[in-house]
């Protein structure tokens, strides 16, 4: 017999007497398929506005949305259909940041130092000097990723850090299969050379430690 | 970036397994033939090295996760503060409508209702921050963990090198027992492998975008859920059948 659970969706809700609403069986939805990618959702967010507070509004934001549309989910990759939110409203969030111009800027500076501080403070473990060796290559990446100019930085953090498939990545970023393939290539060959100006060329910088 | 320019898309192609396999083999061959595309094949193979590091993917601040949760609201009037009744609830409600379901719908003894909740159970570590109970990549130390704790005993293998590195165990509850769940990680992804002693099918099926493998052996059942693809899941099943025997 083949596994259908949808089939099975119904005498399951009719089961319990408490009768749970339409609301009740769409939170409960929501939370199993869209819910678990919350941590892809900030980290996009994070690398697309490279704003730590700021990516709390924007995820804030495009879950509130994302949940009021999601009886228009039809399946499909639920974690596209989710990113491809998140970047409108990133788009949305930075383009009205930039219109408040220098004020923010400098708060935003300071509240990454102090993000930074505070997960320097989180991870407990045993051996300082490899979480430290650790901490400035997640750093070292981190600072890479987020000097590619935004088509490339989408493209790598989309497939990369986040696992999405090229036509998913087509998907969110609304562009053919070949403009993903060309943006991700270019990224890549950036992220080569700028490594190797920084001097640290990422494979042999592992291996020599 | 020194190499082929021509080729670079199909490098790509092939570091990202988007490649079909004629592409795939024509690609293979030009390396093997080719010293620069494979120092290139190399520099890409780097670059997504340096970009796996843990701490480099930002994680959701735990405050964000509260006002998300609190945002989708109390969908089955159920206490999201603490972790006992959401664990147990579903488990009540499931057992209620699986008898209701097994004589409405279930033409054979195993429905579904088992890997609904292997799932449930995935997704369960994945949210509560309840992932393992003991955090190790020694099969040394899961296996002993367990003794005491169920009455069975579940083969825990190390599969780092057939890139399924061992992250740890908890106890889990699924059919109305303990079981024993055995995590495992792929990459970015983590794989619950539930066991108990019970015959169970040999299949692989899709739910809500994860992916449940299950097969038994040895008397015992196991289902392994993931949000990886099916292929990745079957070589996930192989190796650790592989390792077991």
């Amino acid at each position: 017999m083949k596994f259908s659970p949808s089939r099975f969706a119904q005498p399951r809700l009719a089961a319990s007497n408490a009768a749970p609403s339409a609301d009740a069986r769409q939170a409960e939805r929501f939370r199993a398929i869209v819910l678990p990618h919350l941590d892809g959702a900030y980290n996009l967010a994070r690398y697309l506005t490279r704003d730590p507070t700021l990516s709390e509004d924007v995820v804030q934001d495009a879950f509130v949305r994302a949940y009021r549309a999601f009886g228009d989910f039809r399946g499909g990759s639920a974690k596209a259909w989710l990113f491809a939110i998140v970047r409108n409203c990133s788009h949305s969030a930075t383009a009205a940041q930039s219109a408040a111009a220098v004020r923010t800027i400098q708060e935003t500076a300071l509240s990454e130092n102090q993000a930074e501080q505070v997960d320097s403070h989180t991870d407990e473990g045993a051996d300082p000097e490899q979480q430290l060796i650790a901490r400035e290559d997640a750093a070292e990446a981190r600072s890479l990723i987020e000097a590619l100019p935004e088509p490339f930085r989408e493209a790598i953090v989309l497939r990369e850090l986040e696992e999405l498939s090229y036509k998913e990545i087509a998907e969110v970023t609304g562009v053919a299969i070949g403009t993903v393939m060309s943006r991700l290539s270019r990224a890549r060959a950036i992220l080569c050379e700028v490594a190797m100006r920084r001097g640290s060329e990422p494979d042999q910088s592992r291996s020599s430690r | 970036m020194a190499g082929c320019s021509d080729r670079e898309a199909l490098l790509n192609g092939l570091i990202d397994g988007e490649l079909d396999a004629a592409n795939t083999a024509a690609i293979e061959a030009h390396l093997a033939a080719c010293h620069d595309c494979r120092e290139a094949f190399a520099r890409l193979q780097g670059v997504r090295e340096t970009l796996s590091e843990p701490g480099v993917r930002y994680q959701a601040p735990d405050r964000l996760r509260a006002g998300i949760d609190a945002a989708i609201g109390d969908g089955a009037a159920r206490n999201r503060r603490t972790v006992l009744p959401s664990w147990l609830a579903p488990g009540v409600a499931g057992a209620l409508a699986a008898s209701l379901a097994l004589l409405l719908l279930t033409p054979v003894g195993t429905g579904p209702r088992i890997e609904d909740e292997a799932v449930a159970g995935h997704i369960r570590s994945l949210q509560v921050a309840h992932l393992t109970d003991v955090q190790t990549s020694n099969q040394h130390v899961v296996k002993p963990w367990f003794n005491g704790k169920i009455d069975f005993s579940p083969p825990v293998p190390e599969l780092a090198a057939q890139g399924f590195p061992l992250a740890g165990g908890r106890l889990d509850y699924i059919g109305g027992r303990s079981v024993a769940a055995i995590v495992y990680r792929r990459r970015l992804h983590t794989i619950n492998l539930f066991v108990w002693p019970a015959p169970g099918p040999d299949r692989t099926v899709a739910s809500d975008g994860y992916t449940v493998t299950e097969w038994s052996s040895g008397g015992l059942r196991f289902i392994a859920v993931s949000d990886i693809g099916a292929s990745d899941l079957n070589a996930f099943k192989a190796a650790f059948i592989a390792s077991t025997r």
